[in-house]
């Protein structure tokens, strides 16, 4: 199956099912080896036991930009390519990147008041941040402002390729400012600077919760397109009713239209 | 057994938090697969099908 045949929704949905199921099984697993160990790793000499925290911040906050760069790459499909999936995927990614900004927000939150003292600090990087997860929710909002998913999508789409000037912003925030948050210690020239005895669990629960992701954004984009088709089928059925009324012959209409067009 | 030393509180919130957010998305996604898919079985029960003659229900 060539990449252009995705862009048939039934052909995806027929994908999906049975991609679905492997990845949520490889999810699974693989969260499991890092819970394990997270949960085993040896504590910072500095930081104690709440470098445990890390295993599951750091994902969140890599995730919480990934996503809003999937859906940069999937609004550059709405507005140069069309691809029929492409505000498909943007509008499923929204809520799942909402919701992993707000994980990096609060267990970020969580590891500063034992570190810095602090649940909060209006320094540069996490209000950058906080700017990403309200840009989230403002995308959420747009989409269900909007009744037509064709109208909606173009708007979001330019919404979301505006918003993504924020991410450099937010990698480059700890270079550019002076901030409370520490800079960059995994991916920065001359390699990770954290010993492998963290870095090893960091990485199985990052790859765990990408896998995450793609399993959710796969199952929401089904979702979507679902959705799509039942929108269709229940404006052509209201069409089919309006014309029976309008001929007064239930039955011409009803073969008028019995047949109609849906998403895929 | 393990000890998390005195921010426990800290730690453990921090992994129940991405434990209640992480099952809400996903009791989210398969309620709305749930709904949508009983819309379309609705669908295709009270004669409205896809012009490709093909059920509503049609891989999904």
């Amino acid at each position: 199956m060539s990449l252009i045949d995705l862009a048939n929704p039934t052909r995806f949905l027929a994908l999906t099912a049975r991609v679905l199921p492997w990845l949520a099984a490889a999810t699974i697993i693989l969260l499991a080896i890092g819970l394990y160990q997270s949960a085993y790793a040896p504590d910072d000499y500095q930081q104690g036991a709440t470098v445990k925290i890390m295993f599951i911040h750091v994902p969140n906050a890599w995730l919480s930009m990934f996503v809003w760069g999937v859906m940069s790459i999937a609004s550059l499909g709405t507005l140069v390519w069309r691809h029929p999936l492409a505000d498909v995927a943007a509008k499923a990614a929204a809520p799942i990147g909402a919701a992993f900004t707000f994980l990096a927000l609060l267990t970020g939150s969580l590891w500063g008041r034992p570190m810095w003292g602090t649940y909060w600090e209006w320094d540069a990087r996490l209000t950058s941040v906080l700017i990403l997860f309200l840009m989230y929710l403002g995308l959420m909002a747009l989409w269900r402002a909007v009744d037509d998913p064709s109208r909606a999508a173009r708007a979001a789409a330019v919404l979301t390729l505006v918003g993504a000037i924020n991410l450099p912003i937010i990698k480059f925030s700890v270079d550019w400012w002076n901030t409370l948050h520490q800079p960059a210690s995994v991916m920065r020239m001359g390699g990770s600077a954290l010993d492998k005895s963290f870095l090893i669990p960091l990485l199985v629960m990052a790859i765990a919760f990408t896998l995450l992701f793609v399993t959710l954004h796969l199952a929401a984009m089904r979702n979507e397109i679902l959705r799509r088709r039942v929108r269709s089928l229940q404006m052509m059925q209201a069409s089919r009713v309006a014309f029976s009324n309008e001929t007064g012959t239930g039955s011409r209409g009803q073969n008028a239209s019995n047949e109609v067009g849906a998403a895929g | 057994m393990m000890s998390l030393g005195p921010y426990a509180s800290f730690i453990v919130t921090s992994y129940a938090a991405a434990a209640v957010v992480v099952a809400i998305l996903i009791g989210w996604i398969a309620l709305d697969h749930r709904n949508q898919t009983q819309r379309l079985r609705e669908l295709d029960r009270s004669g409205v099908t896809r012009r490709s003659g093909r059920s509503a229900m049609d891989a999904s």
